[in-house]
């Protein structure tokens, strides 16, 4: 072979492959661009939303099962798996309809009889489902696609029940599932949503991947959150777990991952800088910073010491240590409920406005008699907006006079720790630090944490009569203006019993290339209209 | 030789026993409920002992201790309280990737420490000699995690040789099963390098300053027959010490790399499980880990045989 023949040879060995090369990456490309993988905020390390109740089990589920009510984007539950439902005249029963040609991913038909197991199991488990087990006469199907509800007393927030966000949220699963102990996990992961889950592929801690139900019978609507018509044009979605946030970063970047749930505040500039990535606030309703305090012990069992505490905390100083000086992400709220929603208010918010008294706290504090007594305050190390604001707990502690016992540690223990009722120093606490997601924030009847009904109450124990009156008083408001009115009732007691104290209001910001559409910011990850190019 | 083997296999039994003991109790005493982790936030403080009663986390320490080494006995690991899925499932999904990622790096280090640490006792006192002990500080002074991020942003990020995270079997093939264990297995390897790099050069350095070697020299046998037949050979059964303690240094440091480059191998699991109080998983890791430790030490001493005629058992 001479030269000339070498270099044609060469060049049409060189085209031959330049034509594979071109035909491979359009065959992978196309199943690329069907295949979304995402980061998500959490292990998925077990798939049971009644059994287990955390943030990353609930947004896996509404996946795979669908519920009969879905809020949309302005926080009113619509029909979802409903037809529709008529409530008698004294409005104590309710007769729901189920849309036609539903069907579990097992190709069963979802059954009147499923919903009412479904209902009985997340009843159990979840706050508005127990006070409606408190007041049921009966829960019955009457037909395949008929059920009825009958309650000893109206109920006005049922629609909101079945379809709130909160955990645990109202899952239909098939009747056998259904029947499973609420106290137990379920076996089986069969749902009527739109995606269905492949067990098979799932390794807890690395990897969940759910596929496309192509018998999902989307609504007509537009989809909205959790209502409307939820289509999904991908064929298949890949959570792939990544604890490290640097490696989620260079995942990112690199694009070996399409969308991350929850990029490093710190990290955000680095992915801005990056002309493929789009970053936007994750969820408009952002969480709420938590100070809480047991009332059980002194000093905290004394109002005069929680107030104390309020009249020194200043907000900014917990929202610049958990998310930084990008004011995009946090706001000072005098409230317990979420800014920007139709409740909201800062009613009886006043301790928490203006500038810091620390001489009139150091004041109040000797009215209730602090003595100098070590103040356990437990602060989980494993979670970034926990010790922030565990630090900053500590200093405003110590400029109010008081001592502090800093006990760093991790979540895991502070959940075992902080259910005991036992003396501090007897492996009790006085203070521990959480947040509330601001979609379980939007109203009274989503928020266990500003229960304060004593023993029944969430960890702390707080109990004020007027908090509990005023939260009955929206159960039975009949319009939203009597809500907003037993809200402001409600956020005036709160302050004036200081049954926590908010750290302040603050998002989150996602992060997504930007080949992927459709992205919207919601409490939930939504996968329904998302297409990727 | 074989009674000597059983005889150490048969030890091993003890040896498990304690640590089994050792491990239950540690997290028996030791603070943190699954129970609370499962629950979530939202839950009542009745919710969380409710879970509690049906994970069996209430009864006493000596019926949990008995069950479990009952269950043990049987083979079986128990099943973990958060997946619902038995431990052994879960670590058949997991020890490919950390077996993988521990035999390449394993491989890696010797190819490169052993030859190394001959070539700087060889030219001790020389640039090279110094060369290689400064790496082998660096290797042992910097963590882990940072030589992984640095090599993750230089070969994955800039030059885009390699992809940063992730692990695809060797069922997939050879080349996609490497280029995802190549930068971990560098970045772990370089504490194991540094190692063993070390003991080589200080090892080879004794033995070169024996008779037998000067006389070799003056029986004119080459500078290659010198170091590796006569020197290395010698020097073999104190590097193959350290490179046996080194496996745990390599179990510790899978933990930190499948993090790094979010491998999912039985590192990241003991993290979660810990993190997460998920007892039978943490039992079940422990007793497996502690196992392949025990068996590579009694391989480590069989190997004393290959080197050393006179290490007799």
């Amino acid at each position: 072979m001479d030269r000339r023949h070498f270099l044609k040879a060469a060049a049409a060995a060189g085209a031959l492959a330049g034509t594979a090369g071109l035909a491979a990456p359009a065959l992978a490309q196309g199943t690329a661009a069907r295949t979304l993988r995402f980061v998500p905020q959490a292990n998925l390390a077990n798939f049971d939303p009644i059994w287990g109740t955390q943030y990353v089990v609930r947004n896996a589920s509404v996946l795979v099962w669908d519920t009969l009510y879905g809020l949309n984007a302005e926080l009113q539950p619509q029909r979802q798996m409903v037809e529709g439902e008529e409530i008698s005249d004294d409005g104590k029963t309710w007769t729901f309809r189920l849309r036609e040609g539903l069907r579990f991913h097992d190709g069963e038909p979802v059954r009147a009889q499923d919903c009412v197991a479904s209902l009985n199991r997340w009843m159990v488990r979840d706050g508005m489902g127990q006070m409606l087990r408190a007041i049921q006469e009966e829960l019955v199907a009457v037909d395949d696609r008929t059920f009825r509800w009958r309650l000893r007393q109206p109920y006005p927030k049922m629609l909101l029940a079945l379809g709130k966000t909160n955990t645990p949220m109202a899952f239909m699963m098939p009747e056998r599932l259904a029947r499973t102990d609420p106290f137990q996990q379920i076996t089986e992961y069969v749902g009527s949503g739109p995606m269905r889950f492949l067990r098979n592929e799932w390794v807890p801690g690395a990897r969940a991947v759910f596929a496309r139900f192509e018998n999902y019978v989307p609504r007509g609507e537009p989809a909205s959150w959790l209502a409307g018509g939820k289509r999904v044009t991908i064929d298949r979605l890949e959570w792939i777990i990544m604890p490290d946030p640097a490696t989620a970063s260079a995942a990112l970047q690199s694009g070996e991952v399409d969308w991350w749930e929850t990029p490093l505040t710190d990290l955000v500039p680095q992915l801005r800088r990056n002309r493929n990535i789009q970053v936007d606030i994750a969820d408009p309703l952002g969480n709420i910073g938590s100070f809480r305090f047991n009332h059980l012990h002194p000093p905290f069992n004394d109002v005069r010491a929680r107030r104390a505490v309020a009249m020194a905390l200043n907000q900014e100083d917990y929202m610049r240590a958990v998310v930084g000086d990008d004011r995009n992400l946090w706001q000072t709220s005098a409230s317990f409920f979420t800014p920007g929603t139709p409740l909201y208010t800062e009613e009886g918010g006043d301790i928490l406005k203006g500038p810091r008294d620390i001489e009139g706290a150091r004041r109040l504090l000797r009215e209730a008699g602090y003595d100098g007594q070590p103040i356990t305050v437990l602060v989980a190390q494993d979670q970034a907006p926990l010790k922030a604001m565990g630090e900053v707990t500590d200093a405003l502690l110590r400029s109010i006079g008081m001592t502090v016992d800093f006990v760093a540690t991790d979540w895991g223990t502070v959940g075992q720790r902080r259910a005991s009722k036992a003396p501090p120093g007897q492996g009790g606490w006085h203070v521990f630090h959480t947040w509330h997601a601001g979609a379980d924030c939007t109203n009274p009847a989503t928020q266990i944490q500003i229960r304060a009904n004593g023993d029944g109450a969430w960890f702390g124990w707080p109990k004020d009569e007027a908090v509990e009156a005023a939260r009955d008083k929206w159960f039975e408001a009949p319009d939203l203006e009597a809500e907003k009115a037993a809200v402001a009732e409600m956020n005036r007691a709160l302050f004036n019993h200081v049954t926590y104290a908010p750290t302040g209001f603050y998002k989150t910001y996602q992060a997504w290339r930007r080949n992927v559409s459709g992205v919207i910011g919601a409490p939930i990850p939504f996968f329904w209209g998302i297409a990727k190019t | 030789m074989l009674a000597y083997v059983v005889r150490r296999i048969l030890a091993t039994i003890p040896v498990m026993a304690v640590v089994a003991l050792f491990v239950f109790s540690l997290l028996y005493i030791a603070p943190g409920d699954p129970a609370a982790v499962i629950a979530g936030d939202q839950a009542t403080p009745e919710d969380v002992e409710r879970i509690r009663a049906s994970l069996g986390l209430d009864r006493p320490f000596l019926v949990r201790f008995g069950e479990w080494v009952i269950r043990i006995l049987q083979g079986d690991l128990g099943v973990s309280i958060f997946t619902n899925l038995p431990v052994t499932t879960m670590i058949a999904q997991r020890i490919e990737p950390t077996l993988s990622l521990m035999v390449l790096t394993l491989i890696l280090a010797v190819v490169v420490a052993i030859p190394m640490g001959v070539l700087a006792a060889w030219k001790q006192g020389t640039w090279i000699d110094r060369g290689v002990m400064a790496f082998a500080v660096l290797g042992f002074s910097v963590p882990v995690f940072v030589v992984g991020y640095l090599l993750a942003y230089v070969f994955a990020l800039e030059l885009e040789w390699l992809p940063v995270q992730g692990y695809t079997s060797f069922s997939a093939g050879f080349w996609p099963w490497l280029e995802n264990l190549i930068l971990p297995a560098v970045a772990l390897g370089s504490v194991y390098i540094a190692l063993i790099a070390r003991i080589t050069r200080a090892t080879m350095l004794e033995v070169l300053s024996q008779d037998y070697i000067r006389t070799a020299r003056a029986k004119g046998a080459s500078q290659g027959s010198i170091l590796f037949l006569h020197a290395l050979k010698n020097a073999a059964v104190p590097i193959v010490t350290v490179i046996g303690i080194g496996i745990a240094l390599l179990i510790g440091g899978a933990v930190v790399t499948e993090s790094v480059f979010a491998i999912p191998g039985l590192g990241r699991l003991t993290v979660d499980a810990i993190l997460r109080r998920d007892y039978p998983v943490i039992q079940g890791v422990v007793l497996l880990f502690s196992f392949i430790y025990v068996l590579v030490n009694l391989a480590i001493d069989l190997v004393y045989t290959l080197f050393d005629p006179r290490i007799r058992y």
